[in-house]
């Protein structure tokens, strides 16, 4: 699946929800579900520092797929870790450098996104783009 | 019972009239920022409207007039401080700008290699960063006295601390972090029995305690307007007239000068000396009108209603909350609790108590010295003012409990 379709397919997946409780609470499921990220990779140069909550981002690359594995030490932002990696992680550099990231407004959790909420997640999908520029130059 | 009546003071407030993710707003971010009363609004307001020009060497009506309504706020601040003089009143941006302006001035007269700067461990990193810059400019050392795990500070070790070499000393009067209010007297009396220059960071008390610097008798005083139900952007740093006298300008302007040619200027004097450019008039006379707010319902009362306040939440936060954990034990505290639940992140807590419309602080609180003593990265802070009730204390605990049963 493409990233949008992954986008449109969590959007679906959030009208589920009426009421924030629930919303929240699926969040911090799939916070509690996201692959538990190796302590080696847990290390300061993998820090994505938010003055809140902090973010540990490793990136790997698989024949010309970047593949991301997160952690953070707050659920709320480890469950739209979770998210942002169904999304992003997986595809190659082009289409992480190109998409446009709409669904975490479309789910009205867009405030945790912004780079004032110091909580890392803005950071972190600065650093993803990031990589997938890097990569891309190293391949080109 | 104090005489205050919240409830009736609420209708004073605009803003806390709403709801906030659907939930009416429960405002315990009072630490970091305080609401303003309508009366306050409506000064700015009317300033703009009706008053606006600019301030000193006018001689047309309008000019006259708002520099009439400038120095009147300046007289208010005067009497609020019980300072002697009104030129010891010197308006600034906030605290901040009244730190730096402090470790300038004072730091090009006083401070030479070899001296020492004293402060405390539980400052705000405003009353440590611009001692740190004084102290690599001029070569001199920075020493911090230590507190108890309780966060009273260890006075003994303070006094210790204090040597020939100690040329000032600069400590909060509350903890904006632990809530610890700090027996400035006894701190302050040491340091002048030392011929120590003392400051006080004032940001957290002057919305909360009466302050009087004659009776304190120190030497600079500070504090920002809009933690006192004032505007933002204005604060005030109180010296003693002989040391601002003798100091020399922070910034160079206009404002700020007697005569000016390209060989020599001389400068204005006090308070004009240190006020240089075209000032916040209208924060100016908004924190004015925010000083007779609050003398109206009085800073004896003041202390009294929010003490109650404290006093509850502290109760009902260890009685409904198990793992509760409060940093600030101190005998003698403001009305702000900052805490931890269990292993539960403090953003998470916060981010779920805001779905509910209750707005609390998280994080380091600029103070991430006193975070690493305690071996922490942050707090949850509530933070209380005369506005709160002890219903939206109740609010926040069932919040608390709710965001808990998410979170587990």
């Amino acid at each position: 699946m493409d990233i949008n379709s992954i986008q449109d397919e969590i959007i679906e997946e959030f009208t589920l929800f009426e009421d924030w409780l629930d919303k929240y609470e699926h969040i911090i499921n799939l916070g509690k579900e996201l692959t538990e990220l190796d302590t080696s990779h847990r290390v300061d140069e993998n820090l994505v520092k938010g003055c809140q909550s902090q973010v540990w981002l490793n990136a790997n690359h698989n024949k010309g797929k970047l593949l991301f594995e997160a952690d953070s030490d707050a659920l709320i932002t480890k469950g739209l870790i979770a998210l942002l990696i169904r999304v992003l992680s997986n595809n190659s550099s082009k289409e992480i450098m190109d998409a446009e990231l709409y669904f975490i407004d479309k789910i009205g959790l867009g405030n945790h996104l912004s780079p004032n909420r110091a909580n890392g997640l803005a950071s972190m999908v600065k650093k993803i783009k990031t990589y997938a520029i890097a990569y891309s130059a190293i391949n080109n | 019972m104090t005489n205050l009546d919240p409830y009736k003071i609420r209708a004073d407030f605009p803003i806390l009239h709403q709801d906030i993710n659907g939930k009416p707003l429960v405002y315990f971010d009072n630490g970091a920022s305080s609401q303003k009363p309508k009366a306050v609004i409506d000064a700015v307001s009317n300033y703009y409207s009706k008053s606006h020009a600019n301030v000193h060497r006018g001689v047309h009506t309008l000019s006259q007039e708002a520099t009439n309504m400038y120095e009147d706020a300046r007289r208010k601040l005067k009497t609020f401080v019980n300072a002697r003089f009104e030129e010891e009143i010197i308006f600034t941006s906030g605290t901040t700008q009244s730190i730096n302006l402090l470790a300038f001035s004072i730091g090009e007269k006083y401070i030479q290699k070899g001296d020492e700067i004293l402060i405390t461990e539980m400052e705000h990193h405003s009353n440590i960063v611009p001692w740190q810059m004084l102290c690599e400019r001029k070569g001199a050392t920075l020493k911090v006295a230590p507190i108890f795990d309780n966060g009273e500070l260890n006075v003994d070790a303070f006094k210790q601390l204090l040597s020939h070499k100690t040329k000032l000393a600069a400590f909060t009067h509350v903890s904006n972090t632990l809530g610890t209010v700090n027996p400035v007297k006894e701190l302050i009396n040491a340091c002048n029995a030392n011929g120590t220059k003392v400051f006080i960071d004032g940001a957290q008390s002057a919305p909360h305690l009466k302050i009087d610097v004659q009776d304190l008798n120190c030497d600079f005083y500070a504090f920002s307007g809009h933690k006192l139900y004032g505007p933002t952007g204005i604060g005030i740093i109180y010296g003693r007239k002989e040391l601002l006298e003798e100091m020399p300008p922070y910034q160079g302007g206009g404002e700020m000068i007697k005569t000016v040619t390209f060989e020599k200027t001389t400068y204005n004097e006090l308070p004009h000396k240190f006020e240089a450019g075209t000032p916040n008039i209208a924060g100016v006379i908004g924190l004015g009108v925010a000083i007779d707010y609050i003398n109206n319902l009085g800073l004896v009362n003041i202390e009294k209603y929010e003490n109650e306040l404290l006093q509850y939440a502290t109760k009902q936060l260890i009685e409904n909350i198990p793992e509760i954990k409060i940093y600030g034990n101190a005998k003698h505290k403001a009305s702000l609790i900052s805490f931890l639940i269990g292993n539960h992140h403090p953003y998470d807590v916060s981010a779920l108590l805001d779905q509910m419309g209750i707005a609390v602080r998280t994080g380091h609180h600029c103070t991430e010295p006193l975070m690493s003593r305690y071996g922490i990265s942050g707090t949850i802070r509530a933070s209380f003012s005369f506005y709160n009730t002890k219903e939206e204390i109740d609010k926040m605990i069932s919040g608390l409990q709710k965001a808990l049963n998410i979170l587990s």
